[in-house]
């Protein structure tokens, strides 16, 4: 037995078997998907991870150069409105690939987890756009945060939770709730790879029955991305 | 003139938001528009075939 199989006593060794275990390197980084996955609905998810990383790299920019900077020149201007829309293409991507998972029961087949997860990537993302509207340091966001006060302050939560606050909301902006976005959405993308894509009804159902597959469904496991039920066919 | 001078000339937006409203059910028009062409897209996404989607059905066939 080599040195690299002896079980280890050591946290680490511990937490990176666990790791591998959950997560090969064949599922981890696949390079083939069921053919079912070539159709457009199934490109919401990377298309919200897109827009994410653009809103990400936009925001870096308008952190490092400041109010001044997004407000009073051309290419200020420029990046602020890249976040700005960018940010709305977020959301419109993302309700979409919400749409298509709910239609398409994406939490069947063992995958309550990353049904969940991505409900709570939806519900944190508010918050953390509505806090950027409060920190653009303009009266649209005096406005803004004047109006939401009233409202945050009549659910009880208005002083911990204070809009008019300019460094506690640039704070949960760029700091607090992003860190928790990517956070949930890195474990959203594990457990994908982890149970695989949902695949389609009709798909389950005659694995279910028993019949013979069609030629979509007909690749061997082994060269296919997971063992779950989203492993049928593939492509590359 | 600036690009945000020309978009003013283009859209008008010194007045209030125009909306939309059916009983207790208020959106901004804005808003609606952006509904309607999310399912559009997603109405799209669905009965648009994926290019090559065929090609790779009947390479895993085979």
């Amino acid at each position: 037995m080599s040195a690299t199989e002896t079980p280890t006593s050591s946290w680490t060794g511990r937490v990176r078997e666990a790791a591998v275990e959950a997560l090969p390197p064949e599922k981890l980084l696949p390079d083939k998907q069921p053919t079912y996955v070539a159709s457009w609905i199934y490109v919401f998810g990377v298309a919200s991870i897109a827009s994410l990383v653009v809103i990400i790299a936009s925001g870096c920019i308008l952190a490092l150069k400041g109010p001044a900077w997004w407000h009073y020149t051309g290419v200020g201007h420029f990046f602020n409105s890249i976040h700005l829309w960018a940010v709305e293409l977020f959301f419109f991507v993302m309700v979409v690939h919400l749409w298509g998972k709910y239609w398409m029961a994406a939490w069947r087949g063992g995958r309550t987890r990353v049904w969940i997860t991505g409900a709570i990537i939806f519900l944190v993302a508010v918050p953390t756009a509505l806090t950027g509207y409060v920190s653009q340091q303009n009266f649209d966001a005096q406005w803004i945060s004047t109006q939401a006060k009233d409202g945050l302050n009549s659910v009880g939560v208005g002083a911990f939770f204070n809009v008019t606050n300019f460094g506690q909301m640039y704070s949960y902006h760029v700091l607090l709730l992003p860190a928790a976005v990517v956070a949930l959405v890195v474990a959203h993308v594990l457990l994908v790879r982890r149970h695989g894509v949902v695949p389609p009804f009709e798909l389950e159902d005659r694995r279910a029955s028993g019949a013979s597959t069609t030629p979509a469904n007909a690749m061997p496991s082994s060269a296919v991305q997971g063992s779950g039920p989203g492993s049928d066919g593939a492509m590359s | 003139m600036n690009p945000v001078s020309v978009m003013g000339a283009i859209f008008n937006l010194n007045h209030p938001a125009h909306v939309v409203e059916w009983h207790f059910i208020q959106l901004s028009v804005a808003n609606v528009v952006a509904i309607g062409l999310m399912i559009l897209v997603f109405v799209l996404a669905i009965v648009l075939p994926f290019p090559g989607a065929a090609r790779r059905r009947s390479g895993a066939s085979s």
